[in-house]
């Protein structure tokens, strides 16, 4: 058990320390020093304050990162997340503000619907796909910036708390039924001190059950079976009776629901939003992209995934104050995500050759596949048969 | 899986006069959208839809998204799936607004260039030689160009006049630009020459004056930058069809085995491939530069992609890629003229006369279904014609990816992509 | 198998030894867990037509590609033509002369005849490339030698005996004075076997030196001058007369051991149809083409195997592909009396047909998928493999194990990924499971392609068995071996259509040929 982990940290471990080689040398050439700046990152970091702080920021950056993993799962590369999750955010910031409901039916509203318009958007791309054979990179993409003009237009004009006034425009408040309660109390029973005004966001809970269900999905229900074989070999999957337009929509009807999710945290465990706005975070989607890569579409992978990242960005806030540039940052997650997307072909590939030969000893027959991971990508979704 | 001893007889070959030709139906296809676009023009007493002006923007809004196309279509021919275009012209962006603010326009060019094919080789260091996954490695490129960028601005342009994290100061100089004497009022050696198409522009005559219009708007204050991307075109059709190198990068895209065993190094020919396609993304954002005279954060705004819609648009051919840029850059052209919502709505009543037309000549063809469906489209078009008021400002902003959005969804028949682009390829595979 | 002693036709040439061209000595090649050559040694004599036979993993191709610079032997030397060399690059061997002819065809279908010949060599400049040069050489080339192609043509409007003079010319465009060609008659029918090598003849005589690969021993017999015998990595004959040895004997060389005969014995046919087609057309992509599959109607019994024969690319992937599902077709499938035509594949597989997919790595496994996960495949829905919206992995597990233990499939585990089992124990696995899941239709294309003898015989058994249990198969293959040994009846296909339907007991592989490619048309 202790061996898998070793082999499945390996090539993050090489990564990481890639990028804090590679985010040296950049530090250096800028002209300062890198000791210095990774002292001062740990400082910054070891506090109760970061480590809520990064876990808050973790939370939808993992919704954003299973998202993107349900639909790389199936080599379906459904990089509108952002416009899914922003058009889900406002419609679900504005409906949840207008209803009211008890508590225990008021929050699932808000989900529901988050994850209805998420999904319905996301579907759109499907729909083209299926019928139009249009390229789900190509569509997705277009969406994304379709859906930030109208839900800026849709905010502007008709989603608007008039009460507030003002330049900047918002939904209402989101009532306090829909508010979810900060996670303090229970940590503080385990001795915890929270400084004053640092709340632990009630999402993460939610999260977690995220989490749990994709886990689920993928490895036991029958169609995540079905959707790994999609994505692994669309042939065999035919072959197998996969309906393969059924799985195309029903895979990113669910990956823009979960990334709907993704404005959710802020809308209803967040102090400073509970309502959607112009102030509103904007690039979590693509972010959520990097994670998933990053943790290999794994619930858990992607998890650290997220916290990593989460943590480089609260690592590197105090910076500017003593000259050294914050957007280190930037080149750390940038570095250490190219370094672990090599790193894990590499280390694969040494583990596929070990593994045969592993199996030639055992068996004494050698194997003469011709395989090479999934490789159906083109843009123009068919690579053509040798001849 | 062809039949091999098929002695079927041959398909009866009937002569193939004009009017059957290919020639023939883009002939026609040409002037049913300029009468399109005329009536259009002239019911909603529109002229800018097809003014000079318009197109003139259009032709410099186009560039970037053509180089965009174009760097894709080198990427893909030669075997590797660039999503990354993107990041690539990110790195452009900020490489030219670098050197356009230290040394000036052509520098600028110079700079994004490179900046641009740096991005191209790190990504071919992951997928040809690592044999990542060509569009895993492309989103990461994609998500590391802005940090760089944002990492590279803070360095340079951080306390400097009219500089900050998000924007480079100014471009030191233009880069110039020209104007065809004797068609469009051009200079000659100093003496103000003839506007003829200005003129015949001027009087408003049904299809003359847009045909008009379009060619002024073309020959007019063209930038220099604009007259490279278009001579890259032709440069780049020539290399990958006329050059032993064309040939050879062709094949690391087609077949790369019986490149590999005749002689040819794949992983050679797939790195020039990327090296090229990541400098035309790079130049495609100095002339965004370029055109807005400084580098800007989120500068490139999903034009990568636009690019890579112009590429399958074109089915993989630098002609079909520079028609698609152009649809798509005049879509973005519009948005940025005086009135914006006013010419998105003309071009809506365009496209329903356009639908309408479509319709008819469905009928015609006794296609009855397909016929149905496209009336219900023309329809809805027409209504918001009439019913919608001209959009404001945000929904303007959509118009040139819902135009590509549809572009893409009709035109998706036949694509001939490269036979193996986004297989990783290493010695020994067959 | 008739003890055919044809007439070798260097019996006639004058005496007076050739010079060696080829001399490979000693030549060892390892790869991780196995020894590909122990120890292989070969003579080819200038001007001469050399055949190098073996079974399936014997080691002839990685032999070969040692011969062309593919890769560098681990021990062992090369001489061409009286010289050592050694070759580190294809480009090596090129310009020693050698030219390979690969089974697979290494050609871009979406580009020109003259550009695939050219690549690597182009006329011209580097800045200009001079395609008229190129067709004008092919196209003196072509005439030279008897190849003649349009310089022109797109491959992938090509037929594959088209594709194969385009290897040829390219090769011979190089100057290549030694050939070698890897199972070149493959995809051919005897007759155009025939004129492959008169071609090939008539290079000889023009001075070129032939090696060809093969596993046909009739033909090998038939129009090699000398034959060089490997088995398991080793040389284990070298005949320089093939007018004194059998077909048998051959084998027997090949093999080691005697050989599995797929001879019938007491037949299992019953007059029960399970399988009825009836105008079974599948319609053409491209307006005004032929239909791919054309009213295709025949009866398969309980208990009976159907052999389908014919040059591929005749329908018969078509065919298949209808039966289960995977294409769009007209006319009537009725199984066991119900009419399946309008049933989604799932539907059908769960209805009873079974498939044994002609590419496995492609449709019939997922190669990283470990061998639980494959042995679901087409039945996942199902138990013991899953149940409702569940996946029952513990069913699945031991359902794969008793697969593995039945069907002889060799393997470390079943926790480990597919493609670390050899060909034959993947398809072993394939078969395997499409069995166990008591089909009542089997339909089984290729199923020993790309399989080495053991398996192959496996698998013949395999098949046997359950037919005499009473299952109903539909067997298309291009060995007209196993179609002959396997098949109670035997149909032909061409061009989409059956045009014959002959007794495996009667008739003769060239008789068989006659009819696939049309020179007669046969009983029906």
């Amino acid at each position: 058990m202790f061996e898998r982990i070793w082999r499945a940290s390996l090539a993050p471990l090489m990564a990481a320390a890639a990028a804090i080689i590679i985010s040296s040398i950049a530090l250096i050439i800028s002209g300062n020093d890198p000791i210095e700046a990774f002292r001062e990152m740990w400082k910054t970091i070891d506090s109760v304050q970061s480590v809520v702080i990064i876990m808050n920021v973790s939370v939808p950056y993992y919704i954003s990162g299973v998202a993107a993993a349900i639909g790389f799962k199936m080599n379906l590369f459904n990089i509108g997340t952002n416009g899914q999750y922003l058009l889900a955010a406002l419609i679900a910031g504005w409906a949840g503000a207008e209803v009211s409901l008890p508590p225990v039916l008021h929050v699932p509203f808000v989900i529901i619907v988050a994850m209805t318009v998420g999904g319905s958007w996301a579907l759109i791309a499907g729909i083209l796909n299926v019928t139009r054979n249009v390229n789900v990179v190509v569509s997705t993409i277009m969406l994304n910036y379709i859906a930030i003009g109208i839900s800026a237009f849709l905010l502007s004009e008709f989603f608007r708390d008039d009460a507030t006034g003002g330049l900047v425009a918002n939904t209402k408040l989101m009532p306090e039924s829909a508010r979810l309660p900060a996670l303090n109390p229970i940590f503080e029973l385990f001795g915890v001190d929270f400084p004053p005004n640092v709340e632990l966001f009630g999402f993460l809970p939610f999260a977690i059950l995220l989490g749990a269900a994709y886990y689920v999905l993928l490895n036991r229900s029958l169609f995540g079976y079905e959707l790994k074989l999609s994505g692994m070999n669309p042939a065999a999957a035919l072959a197998a009776g996969v309906n393969p337009k059924r799985m195309v929509l029903i895979t990113l009807f669910m990956s823009g629901a979960v990334a709907g999710m993704i404005g959710l945290p802020f809308l209803l465990s967040d102090p400073s939003f509970l309502k959607y706005g112009d102030a509103f975070p904007t690039m979590i989607g693509f972010t959520g992209l990097g994670l998933a890569l990053l943790g290999r579409n794994n619930p858990v992978g992607i998890a650290a995934a997220a916290i990593v990242w989460a943590t480089i960005e609260r690592a590197t806030q105090r910076l500017g104050p003593i000259g050294i540039p914050p957007e280190i940052g930037k080149i750390l997650q940038g570095s250490f995500l190219l370094s672990a997307v090599i790193a894990y072909e590499v280390v694969r590939r040494r583990n596929d050759a070990a593994a045969v030969a592993a199996a030639a000893a055992a068996t004494h027959e050698i194997s003469d596949s011709s395989y090479e991971p999934p490789d159906n990508l083109s843009t123009g979704q068919g690579a053509g048969a040798p001849v | 899986m062809t039949a091999t001893i098929d002695t079927a007889p041959p398909e009866a070959t009937n002569g193939t006069s004009f009017v059957h030709s290919a020639r023939f139906r883009i002939f026609a296809l040409v002037l049913v959208g300029i009468a399109v676009m005329s009536a259009a023009r002239m019911i909603a007493d529109n002229p800018d839809l097809t003014s000079s002006g318009t197109f003139g923007v259009g032709l410099r809004t186009a560039a970037p998204i053509a180089l965009a196309g174009l760097s894709g279509l080198v990427a893909e021919r030669s075997g590797t799936v660039n999503i990354g275009i993107e990041g690539m012209m990110v790195m452009g962006t900020i490489f030219a607004g670098w050197w356009g603010w230290e040394y000036g326009p052509w520098m600028a060019l110079l700079g994004g260039l490179i900046g641009g094919m740096l991005g191209g080789l790190l990504m071919s260091l992951a997928t040809t030689t690592f044999g990542v996954n060509h569009i895993v490695a492309g989103v990461a490129i994609n998500l590391i160009a802005p940090g760089v960028a944002r990492f590279m601005a803070s360095e340079l342009f951080l306390g400097v006049q009219g500089g900050s994290v998000t924007t480079s100061p100014g471009n030191r100089g233009e880069i110039g630009a020209f104007t065809v004497p004797f068609l469009s009022g051009g200079d000659l050696f100093g003496w103000q020459s003839p506007d003829i198409l200005g003129w015949f522009e001027d009087t408003g005559w049904f299809m003359v004056a847009d045909a008009a219009g379009f060619a002024k708007g073309m020959t007019t204050s063209v930038t220099w930058d604009v007259v490279i991307t278009i001579g890259l075109f032709f440069g780049i059709a020539y290399l990958l069809w006329h050059m032993r190198l064309g040939l050879r990068l062709r094949f690391a895209g087609e077949r790369p085995s019986a490149a590999d065993s005749l002689g040819v190094s794949v992983h050679k020919m797939r790195y020039i491939g990327m090296a090229m396609s990541g400098a035309l993304a790079g130049m495609g954002g100095a002339v965004l530069v370029l055109f807005s005279n400084r580098y800007q954060e989120n500068q490139v705004a999903g034009r990568g992609f636009l690019g890579l819609a112009t590429m399958i648009f074109g089915n993989w051919m630098p002609a079909g890629t520079a028609i698609g840029a152009g649809l798509f850059g005049y879509a973005q052209g519009i948005t940025l003229r005086t009135n914006p919502g006013d010419l998105v709505r003309t071009l809506l009543l365009a496209a329903a006369i356009g639908l309408i037309l479509l319709v008819i000549w469905m009928v015609v063809q006794r296609n009855y279904a397909p016929a149905g469906t496209v009336t219900v489209f023309a329809v809805v078009a027409m209504w918001a014609y009439f019913a919608a008021e001209s959009p404001n400002n945000q929904l303007v902003f959509i118009t040139p990816y819902v135009v590509t959005l549809i572009a893409v969804s009709i035109g998706a028949q036949r694509l001939r992509p490269p036979a193996e682009e986004g297989i990783p390829w290493f010695k020994g595979m067959q | 198998m008739s003890d055919e002693q044809g007439e070798s036709p260097s019996a006639g040439v004058a005496t007076g030894v050739a010079p060696v061209a080829i001399q490979l000595t000693d030549i060892v090649k390892r790869f991780p867990g196995v020894v590909a050559n122990d120890g292989v040694n070969l003579t080819v004599r200038s001007g001469s037509v050399h055949a190098i036979v073996g079974e399936n993993g014997a080691g002839k191709s990685t032999l070969m590609k040692t011969l062309y610079g593919a890769h560098k032997p681990d021990e062992g030397t090369i001489t061409v033509n009286g010289k050592q060399e050694e070759f580190s690059s294809a480009k090596d061997a090129i310009a020693e002369g050698i030219g390979m002819v690969f089974q697979a065809f290494m050609l871009a279908a979406n580009l020109t005849v003259w550009e695939n010949i050219v690549l690597g060599d182009e006329p011209g400049s580097r800045f200009s490339l001079n395609a008229s040069a190129a067709r004008s050489r092919i196209r003196e080339l072509g005439q030279q030698y008897g190849l003649e192609v349009d310089p022109d043509a797109l491959i992938s409007d090509l037929g594959v005996g088209d594709k194969q003079r385009v290897e040829i010319l390219k090769v011979l465009y190089r100057g290549a004075k030694i050939l070698i060609l890897d199972e070149p008659t493959a995809v051919l029918v005897p007759q155009e076997v025939d004129a492959l090598f008169a071609s090939l003849r008539g290079l000889t005589t023009q001075g070129a030196t032939i090696v060809f690969i093969s596993h046909k021993l009739d033909e090998v017999l038939k129009h090699a001058d000398a034959i060089t015998v490997i088995r398991q990595g080793k040389t284990v004959g070298e005949i320089d007369d093939p007018s004194n040895v059998t077909s048998r004997e051959l084998a027997e060389m090949m093999v080691g051991s005697e050989l599995p005969t797929p001879e019938t014995r007491d037949s299992t046919v019953t007059d029960v149809d399970v399988l009825e087609l009836s105008g079974l057309t599948v319609a053409n992509a491209e307006d005004g083409a032929r239909n791919l599959l054309d009213d295709v109607s025949f009866t398969v019994h309980r208990g009976e195997i159907v052999g389908i024969a014919g040059v591929e690319g005749n329908g018969q992937s078509e065919l298949v592909n209808a039966i289960v599902g995977l294409t769009e077709s007209t006319g009537a499938i009725m199984l066991d009396g119900r009419d399946i035509g309008r049933m989604s594949t799932r539907e059908r597989r769960d209805s009873g047909i079974g498939y044994i997919a002609e590419d496995r790595q492609k449709d019939g496994l997922v190669m990283p998928f470990l061998l639980w996960e494959n042995a679901a495949l087409g039945h996942q829905h199902q138990p013991p493999y899953g149940k409702g919206p569940w996946m029952n992995v513990g069913g699945a597990r031991t359902q794969t194990q008793v697969i593995v233990d039945e069907f002889d499939v060799r393997t470390p585990g079943i926790n480990v990924p597919a493609f670390t089992l050899s060909g034959g124990n993947q398809q072993k696995l394939v078969v395997g499971r499409e069995m166990t899941a008591d089909p009542k239709v089997l339909v089984a294309a290729h199923p020993t392609r790309g399989v080495d003898v053991g398996a192959q015989a496996v698998i013949w058994d395999i098949l046997r068995d359950a037919r005499a249990a009473g299952l109903g198969t539909i067997l298309i293959s291009a060995d007209l071996e196993e179609l002959i040994g396997l098949s109670d009846r035997l149909l032909v296909m061409l061009r989409g259509r059956i045009v014959a339907e002959v007794d495996p007991a009667s008739v003769s592989p060239a008789d068989l040929g006659s009819y696939m490619t049309g020179a007669t048309t046969g009983a029906h």
